[in-house]
């Protein structure tokens, strides 16, 4: 078995009629391992479920909402640390989506904070957050020193009283990264929302998916965003998308992310031989949560490498964190 | 998984996967009067996973998981298999269960009424639960009481008991054999052997019982009875909680709703028979 049950589920929610308690048992599973279980209880919606479901699906309502609730409030306290600075603060990701009502925030499991600000904000965001209560999480040099020479985001950073992670970005992908988006260009058509917040236009919403998902990353937790773009898609216009994939140099990935959200989550598409690799990683889950295909998981934890960073830069740097303990997979 | 179990425990269904045969074995002996439907649709899914790609085989290590883990636990021997899985239950119940407020307490019952005792671990309050669940009373359970976030009322997670250290010889000495787990011998918190709750805890483990007295058991001391304000026992409750946080306004309603009602005392005891003769005492004052 491996997660097409629970793509599945979520194309046609009619479908879980037809599921015993196996069926029932191993779609939960993965759909907390894969944090779609608050998605998926909002897709089944009023549909009749076994008794021993109904309360499950309840309870993963009932998350997300608090999810939601405790990432809008994490955005306004960050919207008044940043107040002072004349910043455009954008929200990316699962806040933006339920900050906006969109329908990719609808049951979604919201982690961090993340937030795009202007690169040459930088240093006085980072100071402003400090004096506002966040703190570093990594306390490695080696990491502090790579996030800020190589990456798109600062370290990471938490806040010391509400535990929360916020990421600060100042563009979409590592500088490493052979793609090069311009985030100066998604900051200038950035949609306000409320309190000096805004987030990304319609297609470079598409766009941050899609890199995020193909561009970059091992695609864990990949099935949650193919989600997210498939509901981003709905109401884009293609031609617009493509014109803007274009500029940011992701014109492959975001036609890649539009066949596969299509294959997993709309009416179907022809897929390449690529897309069906990508396809069977983003499904090596199995019916108990577990994720199989070692071998696979660990060929995208190496190509998510090669793509962020130049083959010397890529060997010294899995060296140095082989050094420190870190074992991949 | 290569072995698995269904396992019914008050109000929580567990699927539990292992990928060897004794942990499984075992639970399945010492649960044997529990419900075990073989097709039922399960609120957690518990994992005991081999620790590393040879660890199935190969210095057997146990890494626990399911529906919610966590990433740092440390792993486990096979020879401590049972207290992995139980472990395992807890940790699904402690991360996700949103039905009742979670009080990390013991709880027993009696004439349709629930006494709770809650306290740091080696407070006692297994061994109370265990000794007063041995002489008359209800055992609701040793490691969670589940408190209705709408009626206010105490519902049972009987699970075996974990008996840890002295406190094994000393329930050894009432409860029969049979109903005594295996000896687990130097795990993280010493050795450690389960009793298997008397027959009507498992037949009655879906009956509530609104609470009628709190106390902060401690072992160890001379004895002594102290009042606990009601701003301490909140703030000592919501510690208890594992999931106060997570259900929000409804917790923080039932559970000042629990504070205003239930009488609560600290208790402090140098010996088991000391401490069943306090707590009556208080029960008969008090309840």
């Amino acid at each position: 078995m491996n997660a097409r049950r629970l793509a599945q589920a979520l194309r046609d929610p009619d479908g879980v009629a037809a599921l015993d308690a196996g069926g029932w048992n191993a779609l939960v599973a993965m759909a907390r391992a894969e944090r779609l279980i608050g998605t998926l209880a909002l897709r089944i919606g009023d549909r009749p479920v076994p008794a021993a479901v109904r309360p499950i699906l309840s309870d993963a309502r009932l998350d997300a909402e608090r999810e939601a609730r405790q990432a809008l409030w994490e955005a306004d306290r960050a919207a008044e640390a940043l107040a002072g600075l004349d910043v455009p603060v954008v929200l990316l990701k699962g806040t933006a989506y339920a900050a906006a009502g969109l329908r990719a925030g609808q049951g979604r499991f919201i982690g961090d904070l993340d937030i795009l600000v202007p690169r040459d904000a930088m240093e006085r965001v980072e100071r402003a957050l400090i004096d506002a209560g966040w703190e570093w999480v990594k306390d490695d040099p080696y990491d502090d020193a790579y996030y800020r020479q190589w990456m798109h985001e600062l370290p990471p950073m938490i806040h010391a009283a509400r535990d929360r992670m916020i990421d600060v970005h100042h563009t979409v992908l590592p500088l490493t990264a052979r793609q090069t988006p311009d985030a100066a260009a998604m900051i200038a058509q950035a949609v306000p929302i409320a309190n000096q917040l805004s987030m990304l236009s319609p297609e470079d919403r598409v766009c941050h998916a899609a890199a995020h998902l193909l561009a970059d990353g091992d695609l864990a937790g990949g099935l949650r965003n193919l989600w997210d773009i498939y509901c981003l898609l709905d109401g884009v216009d293609g031609a617009a998308l493509e014109a803007r994939a274009a500029r940011h140099g992701l014109l492959p990935h975001v036609r890649q992310a539009r066949r596969l959200a299509n294959a997993f989550y709309g009416e179907g598409a022809r897929l390449t031989l690529w897309d069906r690799i990508v396809m069977a990683r983003l499904l090596a889950r199995d019916g108990w949560g577990r994720e199989r295909r070692r071998l696979l998981r660990f060929a995208f934890y190496l190509r998510s490498h090669w793509l962020r960073m130049p083959p010397a830069m890529l060997a010294r740097h899995l060296f140095a964190k082989w050094r420190r303990g870190h074992r991949p997979v | 998984m290569n072995h698995d179990l269904t396992l019914t425990i008050g109000p929580a269904t567990f699927r539990i996967g292992s990928a060897w045969r004794q942990p499984v074995e075992a639970l399945a002996g010492l649960y044997a009067d529990y419900p075990m439907p073989a097709d039922a649709i399960a609120d957690f899914t518990v994992r005991l996973e081999p620790a590393g790609p040879f660890r199935r085989w190969f210095r057997p290590s146990i890494f626990i998981t399911g529906d919610h883990g966590l990433a740092d636990a440390a792993p486990m021997s096979l020879a401590h298999g049972l207290l992995a899985a139980e472990m395992g239950m807890n940790l699904q119940m402690a991360l996700g269960w949103r039905r009742h407020l979670l009080l990390h307490a013991s709880s027993v019952e009696k004439n349709g009424r629930a006494l709770v005792m809650t306290g740091e671990s080696g407070s006692g309050k297994s061994t109370l639960a265990a000794q007063l669940g041995e002489r008359g009373w209800r055992l609701m359970g040793d490691e969670f009481a589940l408190l209705d976030l709408e009626t206010g009322a105490i519902f049972p997670f009987p699970r075996l008991v974990s008996l840890k250290n002295r406190a094994i010889d000393v329930i050894a000495a009432e409860a029969p054999a049979q109903r005594m787990g295996p000896m687990l011998a130097g795990t993280a918190k010493g050795d450690i052997r389960h009793l298997v709750p008397r027959g009507e805890a498992v037949a009655r483990m879906t009956e509530g019982a609104p609470p009628a007295l709190l106390l902060f058991p401690r072992f160890g001391h001379e004895a002594d009875v102290r009042p606990v304000g009601q701003g301490e026992v909140f703030m000592r409750l919501t510690q208890a909680s594992t999931n106060y946080v997570a259900l929000g306004e409804p917790g923080f309603a039932a559970l000042s709703r629990f504070v205003g009602n239930v009488p609560a005392r600290a208790i402090d005891f140098p010996s088991g028979d000391e401490a069943i003769a306090l707590v009556e005492r208080l029960w008969e004052e008090l309840a």
